[in-house]
């Protein structure tokens, strides 16, 4: 077993699990608290990605390009909420779905006009654009450590922010029982605002993290919002925690499996059976594991308590 | 005002008919998703190419009408369906993906009219589903890997480490390879594919770093290319493990890898059947032309789609713009006989050209703009390997 | 002029899934997100026998025999709908809609890694199913078979509702909690209820697969299981006309505006948020005023 290049997929699988974290938990806290649908949060994680590319070439700092972009993802988040979210709440998730559906269908085709239908790839200054050795023999992007670092920050912050303060208590709050956070005379209306805002950030923030490795890119959104309803699936709507453990689990699945259930399957099949069938097998491994996950908890792993 | 009218009706209608018949093309490509970056190169070389011919084939004015496949096989197959029935097209041309190419291939032979390939080459047109009303005028899927594997032959490639993605046309490169290729394949990852395509390549880099391997070969189109070419620069592969790849890197992608600076891949290699350096008075016409308009390269997707336009209008004058004499049209095309931008080339009984094949480098130019350059000839005349099981003669 | 029958046909069989898919959604409340999978199935249905007649193999499963493909269809959805209806079934609200949908990826994935019948890149077949007297072959008579079993499935989808099991199906939908208690067992008709709705998408891959002559696992894809939603959705769920008009609606529109400008997403989108802000209950409600 060649453990270097276990320790590397390990770390791969990390860093696509924080980043997961980070669209999964804005969907998760959208749809826990506010009961409302956002199919177009993948949209939102793609402005953020075009946002900072475009800024990086105008600042021509990527750093500087993240720091203004934040804000003004967070913007248009609330913007979002103000007037597509907002009317919909007492109307059914299927209305949800198909407003939001036609969000996605205005912000892609938007993209394309403003930003052509070319990806914009994001030059790094050249201390992110290197290797850093971990440990002997073992080289990582750089760029990838400071994802996982970033995510990671962003993850603790969030879980503190969700467990240790008053607004926290709050969210939480409205994620077991709406109504009653209502009747006990909290502005509802700033409360689902700004946990829109916030969800809205941080899926931007995944985009313009990920942008540098794979280009911002039409149709980027569409790609990880499936894989983000699956995490907060398996996570159980509405938790945080839940959605951190989903992420990181279902990420470092995907990457190992990518990366060994060819060499696991040639055990015991042929080399062209495995080759054949190892890549449909880890494409299905997120399903699979979900539906393993609904059978025995059909609410996900971690449920907030009900209302 | 019945004179206005009347007037009107004089200009509109009967002033248009005194003029030699429109010829009409319908040029199906990808106009919408991040893959029009191909669709609008290609769209550039054909108005170049009308450009170049004053819109004319001898006296006859042709007229392209585009469609857009948005890159899905049905949308394809209905958009060539409405140039057939409702524009009314006499010939079919364009084509990016093999998938959209096989879905509207029997409309378009259905309804007795020539289907002109500017780019997909599936197996199953070069071999069972070859038809005498169709013509590529690029290649077939093989070659150009098949290419690749001879270049690796001759340039000692004892190993290689294969990545590509897992659907049909990366399949097809992979078995391109191993056509030609006499060393080993020490490993192999076809990536996921499809609407969420991966792409993010760590685990897979990861691997083929520390396989060993002589050398590494790719293929990934579109939106993968600049993720891929990125990562792999990231991951300081560049001398460890030199990197091969085919669809890939070409004049679309470039200009962009060159703006964020992915030095890595300047002195990779790559086949095709074309190359912006070629040395014929056509190409450096088309060439420069292209630059001077578009302000970069055209890539081999405008190239062939140039070669598009040429090739129909050479056969239009052969049969004087008569679009009903069929078999006249048939001979004409089978002759290829216009300029074309690879230079001369014949077709084989299966409608596919018989070729070059160039090895590529990709190099910075006098002006400091990332380019690719011939350096050695892998084919002289290739024949794919499918035209046997085609029943054409 | 044929141009335009191409449309209807393609309108008709749409509609026919919209109306199985309604079944299910619009009266049992059951949100599939999976359901472009039946339409695939029963594509394949007839793509993979014919592909075989055509260049030998698998003998037993070679004809063009436009029964043995409705049959196999209807076999093969169903057994499909069964299965993964006995799992996603004992979940909920959005966790079914999710599940569903992973089953419907997980079909996409099989059919893209099967070489054999062109994977990623579709199946080409260049014959139609034969049917004794029709020839599916002609434009016009593909446009009635599909227009008269659309006219069928909505008749039928008519009765149920009005059966006894469609009130049940609805009163599940109102309060599976009182379905309960009142001593009916709600899992079963929701299976069985789930069962049908797959098999009439089924049907109606069958007449997809031959006017298309080209099937390819996109067709499974869940931006099409979405997009049937949205059809639903879009005319009106729970009702028998809704499916058809949400169908014409999405497809005359889809046809106009992409003909005016690639960027016709947008529009189409704004009208998509438009119908769902202004219109409650979706078209049908529209016209009934």
């Amino acid at each position: 077993m060649d453990y270097t290049l276990l320790l590397i997929q390990v770390l791969n699988g990390l860093q696509l699990g924080v980043l997961l974290f980070l669209v999964a938990s804005g969907l998760t806290l959208v749809f826990g608290i506010l009961d409302f649908v956002n199919l177009a949060h993948g949209s939102i994680y793609m402005l953020g990605a075009f946002i900072c590319a475009s800024l990086t070439y105008i600042l021509e700092s990527y750093l500087l390009a993240v720091v203004f972009s934040l804000p003004i993802i967070g913007i248009i988040g609330y913007v979002f909420e103000l007037f597509l979210a907002r009317p919909l709440y007492t109307r059914d998730h299927l209305d949800h779905v198909l407003g939001t559906f036609g969000a996605i269908l205005v912000i892609d085709t938007a993209a394309h006009l403003i930003w052509g239908p070319a990806g914009i790839a994001i030059p790094l200054p050249d201390y992110l654009d290197g290797q850093i050795s971990i440990a002997e023999n073992i080289e990582i992007p750089t760029f990838r450590l400071l994802i996982i670092a970033v995510g990671l920050t962003a993850a603790f912050g969030l879980l503190w922010l969700v467990n240790f303060t008053r607004l926290g208590m709050l969210i939480r709050a409205g994620a077991s029982n709406r109504t009653m956070v209502a009747a006990l005379g909290i502005n509802i209306r700033s409360l689902f605002a700004i946990v829109f805002a916030l969800g809205a950030t941080l899926a931007g923030l995944a985009g313009m993290l990920i942008a540098p490795i794979t280009e911002a890119s039409l149709g980027m959104g569409n790609n990880i919002i499936i894989t983000a309803f699956v995490v907060i699936i398996v996570g159980g709507i509405g938790s945080v925690k839940g959605a951190f453990v989903a992420a990181l689990l279902i990420g470092l699945i995907d990457t190992l499996g990518r990366a060994f259930l060819d060499d696991l399957f040639k055990i015991f099949m042929s080399t062209t059976a495995a080759e054949n069938s190892a890549p449909a097998i880890s494409s299905m491994s997120i399903y699979l594991i979900m539906a393993l996950i609904l059978s025995f908890k059909p609410k996900g792993l971690f449920p907030p308590r009900l209302r | 005002m019945k004179k206005v009218v009347a007037v009107l009706i004089f200009w509109n209608f009967f002033i248009p008919l005194a003029f030699a018949a429109d010829i009409k093309v319908g040029f199906v490509t990808t106009l919408t998703t991040p893959a029009a970056v191909i669709g609008n190169d290609m769209k550039n070389a054909v108005n170049l190419a009308l450009k170049h011919l004053d819109g004319k084939a001898g006296a006859h004015n042709i007229e392209v009408v585009f469609g857009d496949d948005g890159f899905a096989p049905d949308t394809g197959k209905q958009v060539t369906d409405r140039l057939l029935k409702q524009d009314k097209v006499d010939i079919i041309a364009g084509y990016i993906w093999s998938h959209v190419l096989l879905a509207s291939r029997k409309s378009v032979l259905d309804a007795g009219k020539i289907l002109i390939s500017s780019n997909a080459g599936p197996s199953q047109m070069a071999g069972k589903l070859c038809h005498e009303n169709f013509f590529s005028a690029s290649w077939q899927n093989n070659q150009t890997p098949m290419a690749m594997g001879e270049v690796f032959n001759r340039e000692g490639i004892k190993s290689l480490y294969i990545m590509a993605p897992n659907y049909a046309a990366g399949k097809d490169m992979v078995a391109g390879i191993e056509r030609t290729f006499k060393g080993q394949v020490i490993g192999k990852d076809l990536t996921k594919w499809g609407a969420d395509a991966q792409l993010d390549f760590s685990a897979e880099l990861a691997k083929a770093k520390v396989s060993g391997a002589d050398g590494l070969f790719v293929f990934y189109p579109g939106a993968a290319s600049g993720a891929f070419t990125k990562q792999y620069h990231q991951a300081g592969l560049k001398d460890l493990l030199p990197l091969y790849s085919v669809f890939t890197i070409d004049g679309i992608s470039l200009p962009k890898l060159q703006a964020a600076n992915f030095s890595g891949i300047v002195g990779s290699k790559v086949t095709q059947q074309w190359d912006p350096s070629l040395n014929n008075q056509a190409n450096k016409k088309f060439v420069t032309d292209f630059k001077e308009q578009f302000g970069k390269y055209p890539s081999f997707y405008a190239a062939q789609s140039y070669d598009t336009i040429n090739m129909i209008a050479s056969a239009i004058m052969a049969v004087d713009g008569n679009m009903n004499d069929m078999a006249g049209l048939r001979s004409a095309l089978k002759s290829a006989n216009y300029n074309s931008l690879r230079g001369k080339y014949s077709y084989g009984n299966n409608n596919f050209p018989i070729q070059n094949f160039y090895l590529r480098e990709v190099v910075e130019d006098s002006d400091g703009n990332w380019t690719t350059e011939v350096v050695d000839t892998v084919f002289k005349n290739h024949q794919d390997p499918f035209a046997a099981e085609c029943k054409l003669k | 002029m044929s141009f335009y029958l191409d449309l209807a046909t393609r309108l008709c069989i749409l509609a026919i899934a919209a109306v199985g898919l309604n079944l299910i959604l619009g009266y049992g409340g059951m949100i599939s997100f999976g359901h472009a999978a039946y339409l695939g199935i029963g594509a394949y249905a007839v793509g993979i026998p014919a592909h075989h007649w055509l260049y030998g193999g698998l003998d037993f499963l070679a004809t063009t025999n436009g029964f043995m493909h409705i049959t196999i269809a209807i076999v093969i959805s169903g057994l499909f709908a069964l299965l993964t209806g006995l799992i996603c079934l004992k979940t909920k609200g959005v966790y079914f809609i999710m599940i569903t949908m992973a089953f419907s990826q997980m079909a996409y994935y099989l059919f893209v890694s099967i070489e054999e019948y062109g994977g990623d890149d579709g199946l080409v077949i260049n014959t139609r199913s034969e049917i004794p007297l029709i020839s599916l072959d002609d434009p016009i008579q593909m446009f009635f078979v599909s227009f008269l079993s659309l006219i069928f499935f909505m008749w039928l989808i008519h009765l149920i509702t009005k059966s006894n099991f469609g009130l049940i199906l609805k009163g599940i939908k109102d309060n599976e909690a009182r379905m309960i208690s009142l001593g009916y067992n709600v899992y079963l008709h929701k299976l069985i209820a789930f069962v049908f709705s797959g098999i009439i998408c089924g049907f109606a891959g069958v007449l997809l697969g031959n006017f298309m002559t080209f099937i390819s696992p996109e067709m499974i894809d869940w931006a099409r299981s979405g997009e049937l939603m949205f059809m639903v959705i879009l005319g009106g769920v729970a009702t028998v006309m809704g499916p058809l008009f949400g169908a014409i609606v999405f497809i005359i529109l889809e046809e106009i505006l992409s003909s005016i400008t690639i960027y016709w997403h947008l529009p189409f989108g704004l009208l998509l948020i438009a119908v769902v802000l202004f219109f409650k209950g979706g078209l049908s409600s529209l016209l009934s005023k």
